[in-house]
């Protein structure tokens, strides 16, 4: 069993942070808003999205940016609490592709 | 609520456990020893709310103050430099 988790990193050789602020994404807000939301009506904790986040591969949680994280997260969140269903999920992301895809 | 086992100036060395799961205790300050700065009141405990239960009674939280030349060994700022972390009560022993 590995002692350190992936996610926590603190103190590991790390190039300079980048401090540049930037415009969100319309698709970034959502989901921060989805977030708030679930959490308000105390279906999801952020300690549970934390948890997810954290379980993430490690090869996905290098390659994912901060809200893809999140967007994962909440996915998985909302199925463990059973408030939607894999099969669910996966329909409504093909339909999404399908649209985006004319 | 659990009730605060620590007080202000008292030093306590950080569990040095490998858990699964959700836990906020950051694996480069465990098995440190520090001085309870301040009592940061109680909460639920976020290990037990990651896994969608109630995560109480709250668990008192700590902020404890560390030396950084005690956390990395090659630390070349001042030896009077601090790090602060808050820790919550479960994961502190008496040191």
């Amino acid at each position: 069993m590995r002692e350190r988790s992936h996610h926590d990193m603190g103190g590991l050789p790390a190039g300079p942070v980048d401090r540049h602020e930037h415009d969100y994404a319309e698709w970034e807000r959502r989901v921060d808003a989805m977030c708030v939301l679930v959490g308000n009506k105390k279906l999801v904790s952020v300690d549970q999205r934390r948890r997810n986040i954290e379980q993430l591969p490690p090869e996905v949680y290098d390659q994912t940016a901060y809200y893809e994280k999140w967007v994962l997260s909440l996915g998985e969140s909302l199925i463990q609490r059973g408030l939607i269903t894999t099969e669910e999920l996966a329909r409504k992301m093909a339909e999404v592709q399908n649209r985006v895809r004319g | 609520m659990s009730e605060a086992r620590y007080r202000p100036g008292e030093r306590v060395r950080v569990m040095k456990a490998y858990p699964l799961g959700h836990v906020r205790t950051p694996y480069y300050i465990r098995g440190h020893t520090g001085t309870i700065e301040r009592v940061c009141g109680a909460f639920p405990n976020p290990e037990e709310l990651a896994q969608m239960r109630d995560g109480l009674p709250p668990q008192p939280l700590y902020r404890v103050r560390f030396l950084q030349k005690d956390v990395w060994p090659d630390y070349r700022g001042s030896a009077k430099d601090v790090l602060e972390v808050e820790i919550f009560q479960h994961w502190l022993e008496p040191a």
